[in-house]
Parts: structure tokens; sequence; C-alpha cells
């Protein structure tokens, strides 16, 4: 393998692994904090991806706008809705345990599908990359690189930043870790316990769907593509270590390295590989690599 | 055996001999994948309902359990039924060890995880390897022999074997969960730490019980594979593992009963929700019913089917003296 592949490789491994991030933080930041198993976190990437291929004309014919518009239109509506799910559904599931929250997730997941299925259909579609992010980098004599994945790559670190300076550097994210630690202690104190979920709750499918909305350029919409995303998160929560954001990112570069390198050198197995690196790391730490609060 | 199991497995029983004789050829199909759902589910509850542990990987027993009945069956061929069986539970139980001794370290969420990983890398082997046929799955072209001329084939015979198979399965697990080998389990699901303090070695406990479920899980498979004669790997998906626990918890868990009623329940919704004649056109979009339907199954019945009598026994009294104490005039 030449440098430039080499280079190729890492750049799409770093891309992915990033993507992953995005949506792996707010499911972690849920299941760390509020205790909930949120199997329908997947639906938010699909949610979101589904947004920027229907909201595009939409938003291009009553307001106007390009790429940018219709993300910042989608993020609203992300927001909006996980405001709504957080009061209508999620609520509930707070003192229950955990396999009741498995089964009213899943039900979610269902009854996403299947509004998908009846607004947009069950075809695969793709989704036009801006024309001003179009263009490629040139790699060596033959190789180019497309802007659009450099771009995605680039927005995901923007983001991941904000999120661990957010959590550990002002009043909110001290408030956010102090709830994840003691619900009822942080109440005590003054705190609004029930307004500060649904907000995380909020965020978390707000950037679910805004990796859902960039990434769909890329990866075109198609169904089912919330569940294979999840089953991934997972595997990335579970090796980062529950409600640890920090955890999370490590954990999704290493999947994104471990899943792309895979698939180049060693084809066969490529499935099977991210699976036996977390049974791996897991028998080796049994509470993934970074606890939550360290 | 208490007066209400008995009866419930009378009905059981009455109906499941009873239903051959006035159904058509798609109902017998359908009770016949029903009640190896049921066996199914009922692997599952001595892990998640009688033991406490919540298994995510449940299908990979199931599916290694089908696939094996499969691959050994000769080509050209019957095999005896008396050597491929045995060699599916067997293949399912020593999946079920390995994934058991090493996943039984973890606890909690962890180990939901593990154990959706290990089921997983199973999918990935059958999916992408040449072993198991790929994606389009293989055929099963003969049928085991029981003995001499007696091939497993024919709805309504397979069907009296599942039926036969869901009692000792039931039958085996109640004699289980009454023994001390059972009670032990129901300690570990109530308190660990406190069973472990009065000198049982937990583990083992676990591991025996992971190991006996991937074997139950395992005669489900091979069942499967015997009434449709077909595999592909979707039958290891973890679609098919949520959709299991999802029967044995809308069913109520702690119960045997609850598995079977679960499992039954869950494929009449599927029924009712694809049927053309009550939905019309919306019965393509069936899991938008069957999802509405669980969300309201966790508001409104905690406990699952099995509990609603308890809940209805504990409520409605309260409801009813509440009721009474209603002001009058504000209505």
């Amino acid at each position: 393998m030449d440098f430039f592949t080499l280079l190729i490789q890492v750049l799409n491994a770093v891309q992915y692994g990033l993507l992953l991030f995005l949506v792996a933080a707010g499911l972690t930041l849920i299941f760390g904090m509020m205790g909930i198993i949120n199997l329908a976190h997947g639906s938010f990437y699909m949610i979101g991806a589904y947004l920027s291929f229907g909201l595009a004309p939409i938003v291009a014919q009553t307001i106007g706008g390009g790429f940018l518009v219709t993300l910042v239109v989608g993020l609203i509506f992300a927001i909006f809705l996980g405001y709504l799910l957080e009061w209508l559904f999620y609520s509930y599931l707070y003192e229950r345990d955990h396999l009741q929250q498995v089964l009213m997730t899943y039900g979610l997941i269902l009854v996403f599908e299947e509004i998908r299925s009846l607004l947009l259909g069950d075809d695969v579609h793709s989704v036009a990359i801006p024309a001003w992010l179009s263009a490629s980098v040139q790699l060596g004599d033959i190789m180019t690189y497309p802007i659009y994945r450099l771009f995605i790559s680039g927005i995901c670190l923007l983001l991941a930043a904000a999120m661990l300076i957010v959590l550990t550097k002002t009043r909110l994210g001290m408030m956010i870790r102090a709830g994840s630690v003691n619900r009822e202690m942080t109440q005590s104190l003054g705190v609004n316990i029930q307004f500060l979920y649904r907000l995380v709750f909020a965020s978390g499918v707000a950037i679910a769907a805004f990796a859902g909305m960039i990434a769909a350029p890329v990866t075109s919409v198609y169904p089912g593509m919330g569940q294979s995303i999840l089953i991934i998160c997972f595997v990335v929560v579970v090796i980062g270590g529950i409600g640890s954001i920090r955890g999370a990112l490590i954990a999704s570069l290493l999947i994104g390295f471990v899943d792309t390198f895979s698939k180049v050198l060693l084809p066969n197995v490529a499935g099977v590989l991210v699976y036996v690196l977390m049974a791996t790391i897991l028998l080796w730490k049994p509470s993934g690599l970074f606890k939550a609060g360290s | 055996m208490k007066k209400s199991q008995l009866f419930f497995l009378l009905i059981l029983a009455s109906v499941l001999v009873f239903l051959p004789q006035i159904s058509s050829e798609y109902v017998l199909d359908w009770l016949t994948k029903t009640m190896i759902f049921a066996i199914f589910a009922l692997s599952l509850e001595l892990l998640v309902g009688q033991t406490g542990l919540v298994c995510f990987g449940q299908s990979a027993f199931f599916g290694i359990g089908a696939y094996t009945a499969v691959l050994f069956s000769a080509k050209v061929d019957h095999t005896y039924l008396g050597y491929l069986l045995p060699l599916a539970i067997f293949a399912a139980a020593l999946y079920a060890l390995i994934v058991g001794a090493l996943s039984l370290r973890t606890k909690g969420v962890y180990f939901i995880m593990v154990t959706l990983a290990f089921a997983q890398m199973a999918y990935y082997v059958i999916h992408d390897t040449p072993l198991g046929g790929g994606t389009d799955g293989i055929y099963l072209y003969h049928k085991p022999i029981i003995f001499r001329d007696l091939v497993l084939e024919g709805s309504i015979f397979i069907y009296f074997f599942t039926t036969i198979c869901l009692f000792l399965v039931l039958g085996f697990l109640g004699l289980l969960s009454s023994s001390r080998f059972g009670r032990a389990l129901i300690g570990i699901k109530i308190n660990e730490l406190r069973m472990r303090a009065m000198g049982f070695e937990t583990y083992w406990y676990k591991l025996v019980a992971f190991v006996i479920s991937g074997a139950i899980a395992g005669i489900a498979g091979f069942l499967f594979a015997m009434k449709d004669g077909f595999v592909n790997p979707e039958i290891l998906s973890w679609h098919l593992s949520g959709a299991v626990l999802m029967m044995i918890i809308l069913g109520g868990l702690g119960h045997l009963r609850g598995a079977v009623i679960g499992a039954f329940t869950y494929a009449l919704l599927e029924e009712l929700f694809r049927s053309e004649i009550i939905f019309g056109s919306f019965s393509k979009n069936w899991h938008l019913g069957l999802g509405l339907t669980l969300i309201l199954s966790v508001a409104l019945l905690p406990k699952g089917l099995f509990g609603i009598r308890d809940q209805l026994q504990k409520s409605l009294p309260l409801y009813l003296a509440n009721f009474k104490k209603l002001p009058k005039t504000k209505l």
C-alpha cells in the first residue's frame, strides 16, 4: 500500500469514526445521565438523513436556501422532535427497569420506520453534494479525495470540541455531570433537573440527526440505515465506557480505523472484527475503557 | 403443581390437539411456527425471567441449531433424527458455553451488549463465509428419519412433533424451576450478593443456566429448519433476538406461562396488523400497529399480560374506592 492510498484510508477512517462519535455521544449521554437504553437512537440518525433528502426541495422552494439552510431547518426540527419525544414517551421510562425501556424504544423504532415508509417510500435515494463542496483534492498523480468528506470531518471535529468544552468547562456541563451522578441531590441543590434532562435528550437527538444530515450525500439514504448504525454505536458506547464522552470519542475513532482497514486488508472477516474487538476489550476491562466521570 | 398451572396446561394441550382437525394448512403452519417461537421464548425466559440475565443474543443459538441441522444432513439420503437433533442441541450448547463463560464476567448493560456482540459475530460468520451458503441460505433436501420408514415431514406430523417438544420443554423447565437449582437461580435474580454470601458459586449456576438456555434455543432452531426446510442468515440477526425478548416481556417475566402467552400474543398481533381485510392497504405497514401496541403495553402493562390479573386485583378495588369518594356535586 503506497502512501496516498494509506492517507485516503486514514482520512476515511477518521471521517467514519467522527460520524459515529456524533451519534454515539448522544447515546452515551442519555445512557449515562438518564439511565435509558435508547434503541431508537439510530432512528434519529435515519430521520436526519431523510430530512436532508426530503427537506431540500421544500426549503429550496419556500425559503430559497441551499444546503446550509436545509441543515439549519432540519436541526431546528430535530431539536423540536427530541423535546417532544422526551415529554411524550421517555419521561415515563426513568423509573422503569431496563427491559421496559428496551420494549418501548423498540416499539418506537418500528413506528419511525413505518412513518418514514409511509411518507417517503422504501426506495434508496441519493442526496446531491452541494455544488460548492463537490470538488476534489488531488493526491499524488492519480488519486483524488472529495472535499465533502473533509468537510464532514471538519464539522464533526468542531462539534466534538464544542461538546467537550460545554461538558467540562461550563456551568451547564457541570450541572449535566452532576445530574448524571446523583439526580436527587442535584435537584435538591436547586437545579431544574427535568428541564436539564429534556435539554440533554433534545440535543442528543439533534446531534444524531445532524450526523445523518451531513452523512446523507456520502452514504445515500435507505431503509434500515438507522439500525445498522445503532448496533455499531452501542459497541462504541460500551467500549468507551457508558456515560463517558471522551471514551466515546476514542472508541469511535478506534472502531473507525478497525472497520475501514479490515475492509481493505481482510474483507472476509471485516464484519466480525469490530465485535471481536469489543469482546476482547470487555473481557480485559469489563466496564469499558473509560468509566463515566473519570 | 398448582391448580392454575394444571389448568393452563390442560387448556393449551386440548386446544393444540383439537385445532388441526378444523384448521387449514395456513393455520397449521402458523401454529407450528408460533409453537417453535414459544420454545425459543421459553429458552430466553429461563435466562431473563428466572435468572435475571438479559441476553440480547439468543438468536445465535437458534440459528446455530438450525444451521447444524441443515449442514449435517446428508445431501443424498435421509439422516437419523437420533443423530441430528442431539448434534444440533450440542452445537448450540457448545456456543452457549463459550459465550456464557466469557460474557458472564460482565454485568448489567455490558452483559446485554456482549451477548449481542457474540451473536453478531455468529451472524457475520454465517453471512460472509461460504460455510453456510452466504446470504442465500441453504435448503434441507431430505428430512431426517425417526426410525425405519418414518420420516419427519408433512405439516401435520411436524406440527405434532413440535407440540410434543413444546410440552417436554415446558415440563423440563417446570421441574427445573422447582428444583434446588431453579431456586438458586431465582435467588441469584433477586440478590446475587446474598447468594454468594450463603456459599453458592453463582458463576457456575449462571453458566449452567446459560448453556441449558442455549440448548433449548437450539431445539427451537432445529424445529424451525425442519418446518421450512430452509435456513438463511436472517435467523441469526439481532431483530430475532429483539423479537423474542419482546415476546417474553409482553407475556410477563418470571412465569413460564408468560413466555408461551407472549409468543402467541406476539404472533397474533403480527397476523392482526398484517391482515388486509381489517387494515386494507395499511397492512403493508404492519410494523406501525405492532410498534404502537408495544409502546402502549409498556405504558399500561408494566408486568406484562400475565400480570394483568395481579394488576386488576390491586388497582380495581382502589379505583372503585376512590371513585366512591368523589364528591357527586362535581359530576
